[in-house]
């Protein structure tokens, strides 16, 4: 990396750092330990797990000295006669009974810790957070927020293949394009689930890691106690981008929180209100191809890859029957409901930007059909005509 | 020493035991079906009629019930409940209606599978009547309502308050068949 | 020895029915997989050097993880045991060979075509969707609805090493229970016997459960069934129980036997008794019998009730019990002993000081409430990795160098032997130990890239692996030395202090076809 490069990355965390602590500092956390977290729950898991890193510390001792000095004082040049003897009863039940104790000391924290754990009663307001191949998806079931969440750290910035090294940002792998807002000191409770394979939602700092299966739904909570921002990844090997679906939660005041709520939902509604109004508007190919690749770009390629030539599992679209010679009907109803790997996107997408993208795979690399997609056309395809 | 019989005797009693690790996994689906229903494990809900039988309606205590609706992929349906959550007492029979419509210009079959969250609350939440039992075949634009009768066993752990149901819909056709061949 | 006649060439090694010829075939396909399943994780490593993908796209690397893991299971590993059961159960019982030599053939010669199988998937003319890449566990449905084509392939190769397994464990509990010299009781038979014994039947046990697993999403992904599928009225999570009531067991059938190498080495070199023999046994079997009631603790994030979570940290605390008698037998048993420190001896003790640390570490996963943090973590990689490498591994490099000059009658170079000890034992921590680091401070398993915080002990450990892989490559440098030679011949009894059949009643090299008159165990 070049000093300039350098200089250059340092000033841009410097600035990323100063813009965020503006109004949530970055909690500071250790690099080779688990951390005590913002939860009372996380200060637990951590007191316990501190607790027994230094009684297996002091046991390993124990076994390490023994072996080190029978090593040296018990070596054939200083102990040249070997004993004979061969069992001790004693001996025997002393270090299966010690053992046993240490275990009830250690059984009897984590007991009460598990049943507080695991307690879900009495919350103050549940998000379902849906796991999918390779985003989260995050429904407020209290007032209706629904919103998908992923990577968004640009693919330049991990893609390496030429080994010329790229430049990283802080939060490399770390941010997603929609952070999760949940209030500070109420007790949120999250309902798990998937769409397609296991994931699992995992923000160390909540000390939360909880399995989301598809077709079952299982319960975690958290109570947060300072507001900050803090991230967490996908914990259960997904397939192709498990490494890549991280979680951001930014936990503000219940003003903020409240405030955050209601910008959200009016945007919502603006933005219902603006793709209402595209869907009635006919296009040009240039517009709906320049819109089709920024949509196919950000939600395609990552499978059907940039150049459209599809990678292991994933089918290439470049010169595909469904994509070329098919029904530009049922190329857009298979993006819209998806069908077994393939996810759906009619909640993910607007009219304009499923016409978009399918306009778009239909015509580039290669694949000339000529046959654009309307938005309105999408919009009948959804109402089943 | 040893003889061919000798080794056959114990060769037999090996393979007895190799068979009985056979079938026991087989009867660890069925095993762990009873298990859930047991147990609650994993919110699974094994799918079987109740019958409302006539128990003490228990007015002190409330219970907020929720109900959550999916949709998985390769399934063009509207599904959703007609409420987001009921407050009941333990011990009442209680209906929910549930809407579905087929928005697609085939006809489709539906099954809903069932989940319930906190897990141990399942083998107290008992249903009479539930879509969930049985599969929904609509034809294109048809709509239907569904009711889903329960009623909360008055034994429900104090410690439980809310209780979640969650009601995912599958593409059950058979010409979708879910194997690998069709993807 | 006048009937030492036997084929040659390679009719030799395709039709032997001898316990040597085939045990000596089953440790070098253990060696083989073992350099493939290393390279794999070399594979992995490069990746993992430094941030960035720089070498494999993320589908490939899932690839990578899936097989290493079960290349080194599978065939490294397993066959590396059997391969030593061969060897020498008839030799320590006082057996001309084992019980069921055709059988014994058969069974060594599924595993090349089980592995063929599983490694046609990396051919990307037959599998243009690549190598089964959902890591060795293979839950649902990741592996069935999700799984790429080559995952037939893989069940199919599953089978077979279920059946060679399945029948090497037989032949052995066979071998032992009839096939005994007389006089020797159970409670006189050697550990490493016992520890076999134990293992077979815990083979005999669970392969079939493994197999179950794999014909249920075979059947899942082809026939129509919905064991796993929950659109089906299955369950994903069925899978995880199903695979972890094989898996746990198997856990503990890649270690039994290398507490029984461990059980020979150290009272040899220590000159001494081994101490507590029956305790030994009984914590074997009770470790074995645990084995069986603990499986769900690999599955404390799955929203089990918490009741089943209490059972299942409690059951698996207690494990850390009879284990912990075996650590402390072999700590009584250099007590006051003489000890000298050849090579096999070293890697005993490595095997019992770094495996102590894998048992830690397993004491802390076992806590419910702090694993769900560790859960699929680095942490839970350090600590597998600290369990198998210097456990299995170590635990069979240590016999190897025990035993070759029993089977070449030569001895094998010292000094080299101590090279490869200690930059095994170097690079065994330089790889493994950084990982406790970067698991606890947040870094999941099996993904190929990361942010820049976990850099530097991800750097240390693909350092540490490249160090390893090469150090290994001196180990087969050795044993073909020692084959040629070596460092001249060996003795009968080949050390001071080694007690047993093989070093008491057999001349070094063990013949071709040893105890045809059985010997008398006082």
């Amino acid at each position: 990396m070049s000093l300039l490069k350098k200089v250059m990355s340092g000033s841009l965390s410097l600035l990323v750092f100063f813009t965020s602590s503006l109004w949530a500092a970055e909690p500071e956390h250790s690099t080779l330990n688990l951390r005590p977290g913002v939860t009372d729950t996380s200060q637990a898991v951590f007191d316990l797990h501190m607790e027994v890193v230094w009684i297996m510390f002091a046991v390993a001792g124990l076994v390490f000295a023994a072996i080190l000095f029978a090593v040296i004082r018990f070596r054939k040049s200083a102990n040249p006669n070997p004993a004979k003897f061969s069992h001790s009863t004693t001996l025997e039940i002393i270090w299966t009974v010690i053992p046993i104790i240490i275990l009830v000391w250690l059984a009897k924290p984590a007991i009460s810790l598990l049943l507080s754990i695991e307690d879900t009663s009495k919350s103050d307001m549940t998000v379902q957070i849906t796991g999918l191949q390779w985003k989260w998806k995050y429904t407020y079931l209290d007032n209706g927020i629904e919103f998908y969440s992923s990577l968004s750290t640009p693919r330049e910035q991990y893609v390496d293949y030429d080994k010329q090294g790229t430049e990283k940002g802080p939060n490399y792998l770390l941010e997603v394009d929609n952070e999760v807002v949940l209030p500070i000191g109420k007790k949120v409770r999250f309902l798990m689930t998937a769409e397609d394979v296991i994931h699992a939602w995992w923000v160390p700092d909540f000390a939360v890691k909880m399995d989301a299966i598809p077709g079952f739904i299982n319960e975690a909570w958290t109570r947060i106690n300072e507001p900050g921002i803090y991230r967490g990844v996908c914990a259960e090997l997904c397939g192709k981008d498990h490494g890549f679906m991280p979680i951001v939660v930014r936990a503000v005041t219940e003003q903020e929180y409240n405030a955050w709520v209601e910008t959200k939902l009016a945007e919502k509604a603006e933005a219902d209100r603006l793709a209402a109004e595209a869907a009635l508007k006919s296009f040009s190919m240039d517009d709906l191809m320049a819109e089709g690749k920024k949509v196919y770009d950000a939600k395609c390629a990552s499978c059907h890859m940039p150049n459209g030539e599809g990678t292991g599992p994933f089918p290439a679209l470049k010169g595909s029957a469904l994509a070329t010679t098919g029904s530009p009907d049922d190329h857009a109803r298979l993006v819209i409901y998806g069908k077994g790997m393939m996810p759906k996107f009619d909640d993910q997408l607007t009219d304009v930007e499923l016409a978009a993208v399918v306009t778009y795979e239909r015509n580039a690399w290669g694949n000339n059909t000529g046959q654009m997609m309307q938005p309105g056309r999408i919009s009948e395809l959804k109402a089943g005509n | 020493m040893h003889s061919k019989n000798e080794n056959n005797k114990v060769i037999k009693k090996l393979l007895a035991l190799l068979l009985m690790m056979t079938v026991f996994v087989f009867a660890m689906v069925p095993l762990y079906n009873v298990f859930c229903e047991i147990t609650g494990i994993n919110g699974k809900v094994v799918v079987s009629e109740a019958l409302y039988e006539t128990v003490e309606k228990d007015e002190t205590r409330q219970v907020t019930i929720e109900f959550v609706t999916s949709i998985k992929r390769g399934m063009p349906w509207e599904f959703k409940s007609t409420l987001y959550k009921v407050d009941v007492h333990p011990g009442e029979l209680n209906e929910v209606m549930f809407y579905a419509k087929n928005i697609s210009n085939k006809t489709i079959t539906g099954q809903t599978v069932p989940s319930i969250a906190p897990g141990q609350a399942s083998f107290y939440l008992n249903k009479t009547e539930c879509f969930c039992f049985d599969q929904q075949t609509l034809k294109p634009g048809e709509e239907i309502y569904m009711p889903m009768k329960f009623y909360v066993d008055p034994e429900l752990p104090e410690s439980v308050h809310t209780i979640t149901m969650s009601y995912a819909l599958f593409n059950a056709t058979s010409d979708d068949s879910n194997s690998v061949a069709s993807r | 020895m006048a009937h030492d006649h036997h084929p040659t060439g390679i009719k030799r090694w395709l039709f032997t029915t001898n316990h040597k010829d085939i045990g000596t075939m089953y440790l070098w396909f253990a060696f083989i997989m073992f350099l493939v399943g290393g390279l794999m994780a070399l594979g992995i490593r490069a990746e993992l050097f430094q941030p960035g993908l720089q070498f494999w796209e993320p589908n490939f690397f899932n690839s990578l993880t899936t097989l290493h893991g079960l290349i080194m299971v599978f065939g490294a590993v397993m066959p590396a045991f059997v391969g030593l059961a061969n060897w020498l159960i008839p030799i320590q019982v006082g057996a001309p060979d084992m019980a069921l030599p055709r059988m014994n053939n058969f069974s060594f010669w599924i595993l090349p075509f089980a592995f063929t199988l599983l490694l046609l998937s990396l051919v990307p003319q037959l599998f243009p969707d690549g190598p089964p890449n959902f890591g060795w566990t293979f839950y649902a449905p990741l592996s069935t609805k999700f799984g790429p084509a080559s995952t037939d392939f893989f069940i199919f190769g599953v089978h077979l090493m279920g059946i060679s397994s399945i029948m090497g464990a037989i032949n052995v509990i066979v071998t032992v229970f009839n096939m005994r010299a007389p006089g020797m009781t159970l409670m006189k038979m050697p550990m490493f016997v016992w520890t076999w014994v134990i293992t077979a039947f815990l083979l005999i046990m669970v392969m079939p459960v493994l197999a179950g697993a794999v014909t249920m999403m075979l059947t899942d992904r082809h026939f129509g069934t919905a064991f796993f599928d929950a659109a089906g009225g299955g369950d994903p999570v069925l899978f995880q129980h199903v695979f972890w009531f094989f898996g746990h067991p198997e856990v503990y059938i890649m270690i039994l036997p290398a507490f029984g190498i461990a059980s020979h080495i150290i009272p040899t070199f220590s000159r001494k008794p081994l101490f507590g023999y029956a305790s030994m046994v009984y914590a074997t079997a009770s470790i074995a019998f645990l084995s069986f009631i603990v499986w769900a603790h690999h599955m404390f994030t799955t929203g089990m009730p918490v009741a089943g979570e209490l059972y299942f940290m409690i059951a698996t605390l207690i494990i850390a019990v009879p284990t912990g008698v075996k650590i402390f037998n072999w700590v009584a048993t250099m007590w006051e002993g003489s000890i000298t420190f050849e090579t096999p001896m070293l890697f005993a003790l490595a095997f019992v000081i770094l495996f102590t640390i894998g048992g830690v570490s397993g004491v802390m996963l076992a806590m419910t409430p702090v694993d769900k943090q560790y859960h699929d973590t680095y942490f839970v990689v350090a600590h597998f990795h600290y369990v198998l490498f210097p456990g299995a591994i170590f635990g069979t490099i240590a016999a190897v160098y025990y035993w070759i000059p029993k089977w070449t009658g030569f001895m094998y170079n010292e000094f080299l032997g101590k090279v490869h000890f200690w930059l095994s034992i170097f690079f065994v921590n330089l790889t493994f130990f950084p990982m406790h680091f970067s698991g606890l401070a947040g870094m999941q398993r099996r993904v190929p890239d990361y942010n820049m915080m976990f850099e530097s002990f991800n750097a240390l450990s693909s350092i540490g692996a490249l160090g390893l892989g090469a150090t290994q490559l001196l180990f087969m440098y050795i044993v073909i030395n020692c084959i040629k030679g070596g460092q001249g011949k060996a003795t009968d009894q080949v050390w001071e202090g080694a007690e047993g059949l093989e070093f008491t009643h057999l001349p070094s090299p063990a013949p071709y076809h040893s105890f045809d008159v059985a010997p008398e165990v006082k």
